[in-house]
């Protein structure tokens, strides 16, 4: 019998072409997303060697980080921006690539639209020049960011070159409490081993909370594994991950589809093989969870206090200054903390279950007069999902309006620009100083906990209304 | 994209004891918006270097005149652990070599920004926690202190006690460096092998 295999290195081993001695590996890229924001310069590159896209079928194109969330009918106001939007259509047109730019009816967030169109499947490799690439390992796929000397490297060669990663599991099992979404898993797991706890790994999600877990929650989990600097997420494909792939507009159909099944199947890690580390937490820990610092490792329980310097892994000196920064000092509690601004949508939570979690609390409630509320979809298609649903009308009645997709305040490059010193609870991915606008103040949170401070206006703990 | 070769670099440098420092921290979003890479060193650290009226922030370093009218500019960047964590984004890479600085030295990188720097010509330095405490300390007790950091040898040195350490780098991005090669070259080398194996992907 052979040595048994993790998943990840099924499929990592299965895209090696070639093993440069003391170097990387030469990996065969299956798929390649990119976005107007860390192309322009690959393509650049290119056209300076002269070399052509090698496979242009194999790259597709979005425009997200920089496109604006109203009046996506009008020209987008800001040179720049629009600048690098047409950089991105004359690119994509010159070397035969599919784009789905701003207003296309599949125009979304680049890792929203690649799952719900089918172009994301189990077994494949995918990279794109975005560190939250790593949303599609909820398929089975190794999917992870790159930087723009890798894009191009991409579109000249289809491959990049990299030394594998070392290999992490974390298991979580038991049965996940009241209002803990997978949001909390992922950030409770960052809290626990710091943003810095998987720097150097590839990280396999396993244990019965990810099997019972929705696709678009494992999307979640993996999205943010970059948060504890881990490459990537991967989780091993099962019925949930086909039930879900089957059907979509760009995913094999008939026999192309039955004959990949198989192979899919085989896609999980053997008994008896070995991770680098393997850690073990239990659901039953989990509560709803916010951060209250500037990494998405300094967060807690939401009923919890903030912890004191020792307390933490990060030194006592970054730690001061990063409170000093959110206004907040060790031993306060969370829970009461007065906010200004509600965030929900990104690649993290930007999908139609978050809609739905959001709308189950504010139903029949109203939005505090003191919280600015921005609502945007992760695409068009979860828009329409919104509107079908009747969650707009349940928003609406609540006082809450609908953006149009796009990355928008998650890394406030367009003009969604949360105010200096303003508290805004995110559903997004990073509270980093600035991150949602220069001085502004970011608590990460589910889609749920994110609603509750919504009709509230200070941080609340979404069990009150369930 | 081309860079110059790198072998032995002697310099001062900029210590920044900072856990964490992010790759939005070294250049915020609202300036990725160029579609060339040019002019990103104007940016670095923009939030930690200028205040929202443009006008400098006299206690971050590159503002402090220790670090930077003392002989020829800085080449070497010291950060604290986590150094270059968060967002993809080479131009932080980018923004860090158009400043000046060739090389980054960290007891700790995030992944993702150290494949970058290399990609870019900048040489990150992983250091033991031991030895980055002892390079913020020299550099306390004399901020002019050199450091020297030697690619063909792979060490670092406190040139003024001859305090040294070897650092790690796969023999193929030291040869990368040394020659300023990158690793598109390689890869169109390869390119009709490339081109058989796509043929054997299910999809």
């Amino acid at each position: 019998m052979s040595t048994p295999k993790t998943l990840f290195d099924k499929v990592w081993d299965a895209h090696v072409i070639r093993h440069v001695e003391d170097g990387p590996d030469v990996l065969f890229i299956d798929r390649h997303f990119i976005h107007e924001v860390t192309s322009p310069v690959a393509f650049l590159g290119l056209e300076g060697r002269g070399a052509p896209v090698l496979f242009p079928g194999r790259t597709f194109a979005t425009a997200d980080h920089n496109t604006p969330t109203l009046n996506q009918h009008l020209p987008v106001a800001d040179p720049l921006s629009a600048n690098q939007l047409r950089a991105l259509e004359v690119n994509t047109a010159k070397y035969g690539i599919s784009h789905w730019g701003l207003g296309h009816q599949k125009n979304g967030i680049v890792h929203v639209i690649g799952p719900e169109n089918g172009i994301t499947l189990p077994g494949m490799t995918i990279v794109c020049g975005d560190s939250h690439t790593s949303t599609h390992g909820a398929f089975g796929a190794i999917a992870f960011g790159i930087g723009t000397s890798e894009v191009e490297m991409v579109l000249a060669s289809q491959c990049i070159m990299q030394p594998k990663p070392k290999k992490m599991r974390i298991t979580v099992n038991g049965t996940l409490g009241k209002a803990v979404m997978p949001k909390d898993v992922i950030l409770y797991i960052i809290a626990q081993i710091s943003a810095s706890g998987a720097t150097g790994y590839f990280v396999e999600y396993a244990g019965e909370v990810f099997r019972n877990m929705s696709m678009e929650g494992r999307m979640t989990v993996c999205n943010m594994s970059i948060e504890m600097g881990a490459r990537g997420g991967i989780i091993a494909p099962d019925q949930t991950t086909l039930n879900y792939l089957n059907g979509r507009e760009m995913a094999p159909k008939g026999e192309a589809w039955d004959k990949l099944v198989p192979y899919w199947e085989s896609l999980s890690t053997d008994d008896g093989a070995e991770f680098d580390v393997d850690l073990t937490f239990d659901a039953a820990t989990i509560e709803p969870q916010i951060t209250y610092g500037t990494n998405p490792g300094l967060g807690t329980g939401i009923s919890r206090q903030i912890p004191i310097a020792e307390a933490v892994k990060d030194g006592a000196a970054s730690y001061k200054k990063s409170l000093q920064y959110m206004g907040f000092a060790e031993n306060e509690s969370m829970v009461g903390k007065p906010i200004d601004f509600v965030f929900l949508g990104s690649c993290t939570n930007g999908r139609i279950e978050d809609f739905r979690a959001f709308a189950s609390i504010v139903k029949g409630h109203r939005k505090a007069d003191n919280v600015t509320a921005w609502l945007v979809p992760g695409s068009h298609v979860v828009e329409r999902q919104i509107k079908e649903e009747g969650i707009l009308d349940i928003l609406t009645e609540a006082g809450f309006e609908l953006r149009q997709p796009g990355c928008s305040a998650c890394l406030a490059m367009n003009e969604d620009k949360i105010p200096a010193g303003k508290y805004a609870v995110s559903t997004s991915n990073r509270n980093f100083e600035g991150r949602q606008g220069p001085g502004a103040r970011t608590l990460l949170a589910s889609p749920l906990v994110a609603a509750a401070a919504a009709v509230t206006g200070k941080v609340t703990d979404p069990r009150e209304f369930i | 994209m081309a860079y110059d070769n790198f072998t032995i670099l002697r310099s001062a440098a900029v210590p920044m004891p900072i856990e964490n420092v992010d790759t939005d921290q070294i250049i915020p979003a609202r300036f990725l918006k160029a579609t060339e890479r040019k002019g990103f060193g104007d940016n670095l650290f923009r939030d930690w270097r200028y205040n929202p009226d443009n006008t400098p922030k006299a206690d971050f370093v590159l503002n402090n005149p220790t670090y930077s009218s003392n002989g020829p500019a800085r080449k070497i960047l010291v950060g604290g652990k986590n150094f270059g964590s968060g967002s993809s984004r080479e131009h932080a890479a980018w923004a860090i070599y158009d400043y000046g600085f060739r090389c980054v030295v960290s007891s700790f990188f995030a992944d993702i920004f150290k494949n970058n720097c290399l990609n870019v010509g900048i040489l990150p330095v992983t250091v033991s926690p031991e030895f980055a405490d002892r390079i913020f300390a020299a550099i306390e007790a004399d901020p002019s202190t050199e450091l020297e950091v030697n690619l063909p040898e792979q060490t670092i040195t406190l040139l003024a006690t001859g305090d040294s350490e070897r650092f790690a780098i796969n023999e193929y991005k030291k040869h990368n460096l040394l020659n300023g090669y990158d690793d598109i070259d390689y890869l169109l080398s390869m390119k009709s092998e490339i081109e058989a194996f796509a043929d054997t992907r299910p999809f």
